[in-house]
């Protein structure tokens, strides 16, 4: 229902882009379409309090709302993108306490109380933060669709692995790894980049690593 | 995604009792279950969200094993140094799974109760026993190469996609459980799962509202420990193959072995035959394919996937070959 709303509203590319792609998953899926209409028109809501880049922001939200459609269509921090919205592309990725996640497969719900950093929230007094600048100075995108999730997986690979955190490339799994290129490429596997800007994301995340630009 | 009632547990009892009826459902990471009810293949009216639960230590027990709790997520269990230096072939079964951003959510309990990733599951136009029971299995006659060969049915095909749980099997693993009644379980890993028979839709022998608290590892059997997945890409992706062993050489014999496979069936697929065949053998790549064959001879094919009992054997002839040092 929530989907066929901005039919209402004014037809921004955005809206018309986003409805048309409702309409044509409504076609595909008749009998998901027809269940649909058969639900009452208001569900209960649930107030959620989500605190996203430092600022709380209090919430009535359909239960069913995932962190991915309140940050976006809730808060209008689009910079975070809806890629495959099932956890297969990485586009949706945010840093929630610390940790990244995709934020198409939870529920806004489950997260009050959390830390949320987006891409919006990375920058510092107006400057962009080292792994995004080093991403423009590498050329590490090319349509850029996939950039913020690919900017926020990265900073919480740098993260995890000053924790120590190791990986499947990682030969001694008792050992704490080096950051080599085959490290940041298994890390960086929930990130699908369809331009295949790769090897520039994987040069932009090591200079990061070591210390930034020299 | 269908309308439900969202709770947040208060206690592992009330959770429970919430949890008796069969539309109500625990969430955890909710990796599994949220893309689920997206398509509408899972459509529970009541979610139970476990987060406030006690369930996310990791503690020594008095028998010097570990019990992980049911929340304890998948990063964290492979990251813990006790788990990398004492059951590394855990550490590295779990990060053969997924991304880091899927096991930064997705839990113990919850992977070991993920659903089938079998492409006529998620199909919600094609017939599907497990789905819809009595519907037929489309993946017999379909495009079946993720499938699995060994301990299904002609109703069902489908093959458990965890790897934390192949880890598991070969590590004797016991998932501890509180029922509504408050009754408390332990299951070895192994008995948890039910073969599909002609219930396919029927996976676990838990009853509704028993909910997996904890997961036992008992002290880590002597020998090497290894993992290894054979898959379609480098990474992020289901395995078509794998295997964990357990394996300990004493001189030019095998003098200890514990195998299982990942990708073949509907559990992780702990073989006796193949274990029978190595203790005692000689370490040589003779006593490896033996050991395949074992493992394998009841397996079958459904066309597609038939190069995975070769492809099982061979995986595991390199795993024994690499713990045990044989080139």
């Amino acid at each position: 229902m929530e989907r066929i709303l901005p039919f209402l509203t004014a037809l921004s590319r955005r809206r018309f882009l986003e409805t048309a792609g409702a309409v044509t998953l409504a076609m595909a899926s008749r009998p998901a379409a027809a269940e649909a209409a058969a639900e009452p028109v208001s569900m209960p809501t649930e107030n959620v309090t989500l605190t996203v880049n430092g600022r709380r922001h209090a919430l009535d939200l359909d239960p069913r709302t995932t962190l991915l459609d309140a940050l976006r269509e809730r808060l209008g921090l689009t910079g975070t993108k809806k890629g495959c919205d099932q956890g297969q592309c990485g586009a949706c990725t945010v840093i929630v306490n610390g940790q990244r996640i995709n934020s198409c497969l939870t529920l806004a719900v489950m997260h009050t109380g959390d830390e949320i950093t987006t891409i919006e929230g990375l920058e510092e007094d107006g400057n962009l933060h080292p792994m995004q600048a080093a991403f423009v100075r590498h050329d590490g995108l090319q349509c850029g669709y996939c950039t913020p999730g690919q900017i926020c997986s990265a900073v919480a690979l740098l993260a995890e692995h000053k924790a120590g955190w190791p990986s499947y490339a990682t030969a001694d799994v008792a050992t704490a790894p080096v950051l080599t290129d085959a490290e940041i490429a298994e890390r960086m596997s929930g990130n699908i980049c369809r331009c295949s800007a790769y090897a520039n994301i994987v040069s932009a995340i090591r200079e990061v690593a070591e210390g930034g630009r020299t | 995604m269908k309308p439900f009632h969202y709770e947040r547990a208060s206690s592992v009892a009330s959770a429970c009792a919430s949890a008796t009826e069969p539309t109500t459902k625990f969430i955890a990471g909710g990796t599994n279950l949220l893309d689920l009810m997206k398509l509408q293949i899972e459509t529970p009216t009541h979610l139970v969200d476990i987060a406030p639960l006690p369930l996310a230590q990791i503690e020594e027990t008095a028998e010097g094993g570990l019990r992980i709790g049911a929340r304890v997520t998948n990063s964290v269990l492979a990251a813990d140094m006790r788990v990398r230096r004492r059951y590394p072939v855990l550490s590295q079964a779990i990060l053969a799974g997924a991304s880091t951003q899927l096991r930064n959510k997705a839990t113990t309990g919850g992977n070991l109760l993920q659903r089938t990733r079998c492409a006529y599951f998620y199909d919600t136009t094609k017939p599907c026993n497990k789905r819809m029971p009595g519907s037929g299995c489309a993946a017999l006659d379909g495009l079946n190469r993720m499938n699995a060969v060994i301990g299904v049915s002609n109703d069902c095909i489908a093959a458990h996609g965890s790897d934390m749980a192949v880890a598991m099997a070969v590590l004797d693993a016991r998932v501890e459980t509180v029922a509504a009644d408050g009754a408390t379980r332990t299951i070895p890993i192994d008995a948890l799962y039910r073969a599909p028979g002609n219930t396919p839709h029927i996976e676990t022998v838990l009853a509704p509202g028993e909910m997996i608290q904890s997961v036992l590892l008992p002290p880590p059997p002597p020998g090497r420990q290894l993992y290894r997945k054979v898959r379609d890409r480098a990474s992020y992706a289901f395995a078509l193959v794998s295997v964990a062993a357990v394996v300990a050489r004493e001189g030019d014999l095998v003098s200890a072995a514990r195998v299982a496979f990942g990708g073949i069936s509907y559990k992780p697929w702990r073989s006796a035959e193949a274990e029978a065949a190595l203790v005692g053998a000689p370490a040589t790549r003779a006593s490896f394919d033996a050991a395949g064959r074992a493992a394998l001879k009841d397996a079958h094919g459904y066309g597609y996937n038939d190069f995975k009992i070769p492809l099982a054997r061979r995986t595991l002839r390199a795993v024994l070959a690499d713990a045990t040092g044989v080139i």
